[in-house]
C-alpha cells in the first residue's frame, strides 16, 4: 500500500472533479488554504444566525456524522442544545483508523472550514469553547492550527475560544468517551456510558463531539443551505464524502465524493484497480470485506475508507494480521475485549498459517458472537464484524486452508497497513 | 408498555467475580473467561427478587437493572469516530 501518495491528488494532475466542495479551494489553487484564500473564497462564518437555524439547516440537509457513526448531525445539535448550562464542542481530528488519511488531508488543505464549523457548532450549542483534538503523532499539524487559531483571534473572527490539543495515538483513542475522558484528565481510553458526553462530558458539561469533516460540510451548510447541500448525493444519503482510496489502485489519495455511490465507483475515482483484485476491505479495519467480482451497486458504510487488495494475498492472513493489531489495542478495561479479541485473533492466525483443528471454526464463530455489546465501547463490535466479514469473503478460501493448510499465499508479507508497536497499554495514556 | 426490568452489565467495572450467573442461572451464563453472558436482558416479574438480589451482590456493581422503556431518541454510541 502506497500512502506517501495519500494526499488528494494534486491540482494540475487533473481537472476539478465531480463533487469536489470541501476540497474545492485545493483544486482551485493547489495549495493548502490560510485565512486570507479561506476567507477571499468563503467569508466569514455565519454565526449571527437564529438560535436553532443551523440545527435546522443542517437536519434538513441530511448531514450525518463522517466519522463512521453516521448519526444525524443536527439531532445531536439539538440533544446538546436543549441541555442546561454552557456547553463544550469537541472537534475529533483523531483519525486512528490506519486506513485513513481524509482528515488529516482535510486539516492540511482546509483547515478554516473545520475551524468554522467548531465554531458554528458552538455558536449553535451555547458553547464557550471549542476543543480541537489530534494524535500527537501529528504535532506539526497541530501547530499550525494552533497558529491559524490565534490568526482567527487577531482577525476578531470567533466569539470562542479554540484549543487544539495533541492525545496518544492509540486506536480507541478516538472513541468519543476516549476524548472527553482525556480532556477531562484521564486516559485516552474508552468510558462507560451512560451518562452520554451529550449529557455529561467535558467538564461535565453537555459536549457536541463531531468529526473534522462533519465540521467543515456544516461550515458550508451554514452558508449555502441545505438545498445546495442536497444537490449532490441522494435522498437517503446526501450531500459529498471524503474517501481514502488505497491498495491496488492507480491512483491512491484522498478524494471526495458524492455520498450513496458504490465502492465500484469509488474505485474508479481513484483511476480503478492496477490488478485483479482479491477482495476490497470497506470501512476500515472496523469494517467489511467485499468479495470480488463487486456487487455493482453495493455501497460501502462505515469510515470513508476502500482499500484494493490484490488477488495474489490471502485475505485470512490479511484478516489475522488486523486483528492481532486489534486486540493489541484494547485498553484493558473489559472482559470481553481483553481476552476475546486476542482469542479471536490466535483462531485466525491458526486458520491463516496453521494446520486449524476441525473444532476450529465452532470456536471462532462461538466467540466472535461474544464479542458484541459486550464493551464500554464499539470496539469489541468492530473486530467481530471485521472478521464475520472475512469469513463469508473468503469462504471458499476458508475450506481450503481447513483441508490443506495455509496456501501459498498466506506466507507473503501483509498488505494492509497494520501499526507496529507495542499494546496500547504499554505505552501509556495520557 | 413494558413493566419489565433490564439487565445491563457495564464491562468496564466487571472484573468476572461469577456471582451474578449464579445468583441469576435464569437469564446470566458465563463465558470462557469468567465474564458475564447475558442471554435475555428482561426481567420479569417472578425473576425480579432473584435479579435484585445478583445487583446487590456484585462486588463491583458492575450489573445493573433498569426499568425498560422504548429506544430513546438520544445520540447512541458510535461504532466509529
Amino acid at each position: 500500500m502506497n500512502f506517501e501518495t495519500a494526499t488528494a491528488i494534486a491540482a494540475q494532475d487533473m481537472p476539478v472533479p465531480y463533487g469536489a466542495r470541501l476540497l474545492a479551494g485545493w483544486y482551485a489553487t493547489g495549495r493548502p488554504a490560510d485565512l486570507s484564500d479561506h476567507l477571499a473564497r468563503y467569508g466569514p462564518a455565519p454565526i449571527d444566525g437564529a438560535p436553532g437555524a443551523l440545527a435546522d439547516a443542517v437536519e434538513q440537509a441530511g448531514l450525518t456524522g463522517r466519522g463512521g457513526g453516521a448519526f444525524p448531525t443536527g439531532r445531536k445539535l439539538r440533544a446538546v442544545a436543549g441541555r442546561r448550562g454552557p456547553a463544550v464542542v469537541v472537534a475529533n481530528g483523531m483519525e486512528s483508523e490506519p486506513a485513513s488519511r481524509k482528515d488529516e488531508t482535510l486539516l492540511d488543505l482546509a483547515p478554516h472550514l473545520v475551524l468554522d464549523g467548531a465554531v458554528l457548532a458552538a455558536s449553535a450549542t451555547g458553547a464557550t469553547v471549542a476543543h480541537v483534538c489530534l494524535p500527537r503523532t501529528r504535532a506539526d499539524q497541530a501547530e499550525s492550527l494552533s497558529r491559524a487559531t490565534e490568526e482567527r483571534h487577531r482577525a476578531g473572527l470567533d466569539p470562542v475560544e479554540i484549543r487544539v490539543h495533541t492525545l496518544p495515538h492509540h486506536f480507541v483513542s478516538s472513541e468519543e468517551t476516549a476524548l472527553v475522558s482525556w480532556l477531562n484528565g484521564g486516559g485516552a481510553h474508552p468510558r462507560s456510558t451512560p451518562p452520554r458526553p451529550f449529557e455529561k462530558g467535558v467538564g461535565k458539561r453537555p459536549t457536541f463531539i463531531a468529526n473534522v469533516e462533519t465540521l467543515a460540510h456544516m461550515a458550508l451548510i451554514a452558508r449555502y443551505g441545505p438545498g445546495w447541500f442536497r444537490e449532490l448525493g441522494s435522498e437517503s444519503a446526501p450531500g459529498t464524502t471524503l474517501v481514502t482510496l488505497s491498495g491496488a489502485v492507480r491512483h491512491p489519495g484522498v478524494y471526495e465524493i458524492p455520498m450513496g455511490g458504490s465502492a465500484r465507483q469509488a474505485l474508479a475515482t481513484a483511476g480503478g484497480p492496477t490488478e485483479r483484485l482479491g477482495a476490497v476491505l470497506a470501512g476500515g479495519f472496523f469494517g467489511s470485506w467485499l468479495p470480488m467480482p463487486l456487487d455493482p451497486v453495493a455501497q460501502p458504510r462505515g469510515a470513508g475508507v476502500l482499500v484494493a487488495l490484490p488477488e495474489d494475498t490471502c485475505g485470512l492472513a490479511e484478516t489475522a494480521g488486523v486483528l492481532a493489531y486489534l486486540g493489541s489495542q484494547s485498553a484493558r478495561q473489559c472482559g470481553p475485549c481483553m481476552f476475546g479479541i486476542p482469542s479471536v485473533a490466535d483462531d485466525f492466525a491458526e486458520l491463516a498459517w496453521g494446520q486449524p483443528d476441525t473444532a476450529l471454526l465452532d470456536r471462532l464463530n462461538g466467540r466472535l458472537g461474544l464479542l458484541p455489546g459486550r464493551g464500554a465501547c464499539r470496539h469489541p463490535d468492530g473486530a467481530a464484524r471485521l472478521a464475520t466479514s472475512a469469513l463469508l469473503a473468503f469462504g471458499e478460501e476458508v475450506v481450503r486452508h481447513m483441508q490443506y493448510g495455509p496456501c501459498s499465499r498466506a506466507g507473503g508479507p501483509l498488505r494492509l497497513p497494520i501499526p507496529a508497536g507495542p499494546p496500547a497499554a504499554e505505552e501509556g495514556w495520557r | 408498555m413494558n413493566r419489565d426490568h433490564e439487565l445491563s452489565i457495564d464491562f468496564a467495572a466487571c472484573d468476572g467475580h461469577g456471582l451474578c450467573a449464579e445468583l441469576l442461572p435464569e437469564r446470566i451464563t458465563l463465558d470462557e473467561w469468567g465474564y458475564p453472558v447475558i442471554r435475555d436482558s428482561t426481567v420479569p416479574g417472578p425473576l425480579l427478587t432473584h435479579a435484585k438480589r445478583a445487583v446487590a451482590a456484585c462486588p463491583v456493581l458492575a450489573l445493573r437493572l433498569t426499568r425498560a422503556r422504548g429506544r430513546d431518541q438520544q445520540p447512541q454510541r458510535s461504532l466509529h469516530r
